[in-house]
């Protein structure tokens, strides 16, 4: 997402590392080309205008000139600004005293609030709430099936008065139902809007009148450009918004729309969408992102969705044969769907620090498809054949190559990509006998 | 980043909008010959109207190198040449659409999720319905939760005929079908909407050029025009975009939708500059009819004006 962002300035202070000593002009160079970064990046002319200000007041003010490693602190600066640009702490929801909580989104046609209501809602099932779902956008062909029928895929209710009722009166009906049922959030879906439509303006205001909500949660996308202050300014002055989603996070936009929102409206950014999947819905977390922009990597996002998908069990399981070197192609195979259950590859690679900024991981495309062929490959094998590869001859290479569709060669290559993974781990195991969270990181193939 | 910054930001942008109207009446005000200010006030005019900072610094230095020719350059004669400038990169007067030498024309209609695809795709059918043409629409876009009813509500608002199958199955068959339906019925134009997907998925873009690999193999030429639907409040991602979808299905124009914001588009100059595909439409509204074909002068005037 930001990865181009951080390329540039890593370029920038690349230049800066290589000196000993700054002078004034230096800096003044070196932030020319973060100006042109952060424009290319979408973010706001006045914002990076006034972000490249302060970094320079504080660059030269402060006694940067003067130490010993000035570009390691201009370098601190900008990844300070940065988190302080994009709200310092991460937000959450407010939940009301009283439930149901009320969350209405709102947002511009387009920018993805169908999909974010429901992606919302299965985040906050898993954080232990009862959520529901609301449709009131009733001008969009088909917006409410489309509710419904993501309801359903994740099994939550979704309530609608069809496409001839007033929005206010579906709001006003979801927060009774809500109440009656026991549920403890109402998420409402909106119609999406051009943000100088007065009419549609008026009806959200209506709405927001009716039923107070607890939360109103402006969806933006990623990608937007110059005009995102425009939209974020509006909705801020009429809704009053309390958080804003950030959505399309896993294109390759800049997200310079994630600084310009959060600089205008004052309001935090609390979640960003980064997939299609219902479940690619994850809180904002500033810091995180000003090092992953900074090329620092991003390391403890790894560590939670590690934490989501592995079980501590069977970690140790695996650590235990791995010890022993009992590891199979069964453990192989089981392993290599849990990394995929963490995101695609190529998002989990650009989280590693150092992995970001490679050169070559630009070029390196991760092709899930070649994920998949291990796979069919290590189940055309026999229970035996993968408990003990060294069985495997010619003929069995063969038979294995037919049933999954590849070559020979392929087949061939794994075994041996497998064979070198468990030599690696068993002298990874004689080193390091502790359990931190790295023991549980799985290998990749 | 300090408090008072903060606030200084937020009362500043507030304005941004008021103070774009008219920024360039204001910049030249009192002055008679381009300077340094004038060139840097100019070029976040054009910034902030999403035309990238390529584009724009281009712009500027013609204007630059007219005034240092000696070229009297004052505000009026500075907003024309910005405005021939971009002109020049969008092309006078766009090449027309492609027709079929014979059986149905078909247009493929691409892009990033959320751009209003499956609106113009109905628009276009409603345009093409009006002036007497036979539509068949191909509801390619089977993965979005209810993409296929909302196209079928575009279809009875046209007159135009949905051919469709189950959500989740081969886009390409879709396609295959509609053009196939088509071509018995003697139709003019097939539209077929597919799915939004980001350019960064390289799964979803090899699907898409089955889509249009299979529609080769049905029809000579087909699909005779490839649409990039681009959302107008889209920023420098759109250049991506253009660029990922032009390798994998070619483009042949591009419809930029959602101008009727405050969002002026002004990526679609960078579009054009950068792989010389033309905009063919705008949208301008919410309404049946409220796609237009695209005016280059028009589109000029309104993104640099002094109003």
């Amino acid at each position: 997402m930001f990865e181009n962002l951080s390329a540039k300035l890593q370029d920038v202070f690349k230049n800066l590392r290589n000196r000993g000593r700054l002078t004034e002009k230096d800096v003044d160079l070196a932030l020319k080309e973060v100006r042109m970064a952060l424009l290319e990046a979408d973010v706001n002319f006045k914002v990076t205008k006034d972000f490249v200000a302060s970094v320079k007041a504080r660059a030269i003010g402060s006694a940067v000139l003067e130490s010993l490693t000035p570009a390691q602190q201009v370098i601190k600066i900008v990844f300070e600004e940065l988190t302080a640009l994009m709200g310092g702490q991460s937000a959450k929801i407010a939940f009301a005293n009283k439930p149901p909580t009320l969350v209405m989104l709102v947002g511009l046609q387009g920018s993805g609030k169908t999909t974010t209501c429901a992606k919302l809602a299965s985040l906050l099932r898993k954080q232990g709430k009862r959520p529901m779902m609301a449709a009131a956008d009733v001008y969009r062909p088909a917006a409410i099936k489309q509710l419904q029928v993501l309801g359903s895929q994740l099994n939550i209710e979704v309530f609608t008065l069809g496409d001839k009722a007033d929005p206010a009166d579906i709001a006003a009906g979801a927060v009774e139902r809500a109440r009656s049922f026991g549920y403890d959030t109402v998420l409402l879906d909106t119609a999406g809007r051009l943000h100088i439509d007065e009419e549609m303006m008026v009806e959200l205001e209506r709405i927001r009148a009716r039923v107070s909500p607890h939360e109103v949660l402006l969806v933006v996308d990623a990608m937007t450009g110059q005009d995102a202050v425009n939209v974020a300014t509006t909705f801020n002055e009429r809704m009053g918004i309390d958080g804003v989603v950030l959505t399309k996070l896993d294109g390759d936009a800049r997200g310079g729309a994630a600084l310009s929102v959060r600089a205008v409206t004052g309001k935090p950014i609390k979640f960003v969408a980064t997939g299609e999947k219902l479940d690619a819905l994850e809180p904002f977390h500033p810091d995180r992102m000003s090092s992953r922009i900074l090329g620092m990597g991003d390391v403890l996002t790894i560590i939670e969705r590690a934490q989501e998908v592995f079980d501590e069990e069977q970690a140790r399981q695996v650590q235990e044969k791995i010890r022993k070197q009992e590891l199979t192609l069964d453990d192989f195979l089981k392993q290599m769907q849990d990394v995929r259950k963490m995101g695609p590859l190529d998002q989990i690679l650009g989280m590693i620090p150092g992995l970001g900024r490679s050169k070559a991981l630009k070029d390196l495309k991760v092709d899930e498809k070649d994920i998949g062929k291990v796979e069919a490959i290590i189940r055309s094998m026999t229970p035996g054949e993968r408990r003990n590869p060294s069985i495997i001859d010619g003929s069995r290479k063969r038979r294995i190559a037919v049933g999954s569709g590849t070559k020979v060669q392929d087949v061939n290559a794994l075994l041996k990509q497998f064979e070198q993974t468990r030599k690696m781990l068993k002298q990874l195991g004689e080193v390091s006998k502790h359990k931190g969270p790295l023991g549980k990181m799985p290998f990749m193939p | 980043m300090s408090p008072s910054l903060f606030s200084a930001i937020r009362a500043g942008l507030a304005k941004t909008r008021d103070a774009l109207v008219g920024k360039i009446e204001q910049v030249f005000t009192g002055k008679a010959q381009v300077d340094e200010d004038m060139l840097e006030e100019l070029e976040a005019v054009l910034i902030q109207a999403d035309l990238g900072i390529k584009a724009t610094q281009s712009i500027i230095a013609t204007l630059r190198e007219q005034s240092e020719r000696g070229k009297p350059v004052d505000s009026s004669t500075a907003i024309s040449l910005i405005q021939e400038e971009i002109v020049r990169i969008l092309g006078e007067k766009p090449p027309t659409m492609a027709r079929a030498e014979s059986g149905p024309t078909v247009i493929m209609m691409v892009g990033v999720n959320g751009t209003g695809k499956t609106t113009s795709t109905g628009k276009i059918a409603s345009m093409l319905c009006a002036s007497g043409k036979s539509v068949v629409l191909a509801a390619a876009d089977t993965f979005r939760a209810a993409a296929i009813e909302q196209l079928e509500v575009w279809g009875r608002r046209s007159g135009a005929t949905v051919i469709k199958h189950q959500e989740s199955s081969d886009p390409a068959a879709v396609a295959f079908d509609a053009f196939e339906a088509g071509r018995a019925r003697g139709i003019d134009y097939v539209i077929v909407d597919t799915a939004g997907r980001l350019h960064t998925k390289s799964n979803l873009m090899e699907e898409l050029k089955k889509v249009k690999r299979v529609l080769g193999r049905a029809g000579t030429g087909a699909p005779h025009e490839t649409l990039l639907v681009v959302d107008a409040t889209t920023g420098q991602n759109a250049i991506a975009q253009a660029r990922v979808f032009n390798e994998a299905v070619g483009l042949t124009g591009v419809v930029l939708t959602k101008l009727d914001g405050t969002a002026r588009g002004g990526i679609v100059v960078a579009i054009c500059s950068e792989f010389g595909v033309p905009v063919r439409y705008v949208g301008v509204g919410e309404g049946v009819d409220d796609l237009r074909p695209f005016d280059p002068r028009e589109f000029a005037a309104s993104l640099v004006s002094a109003r």
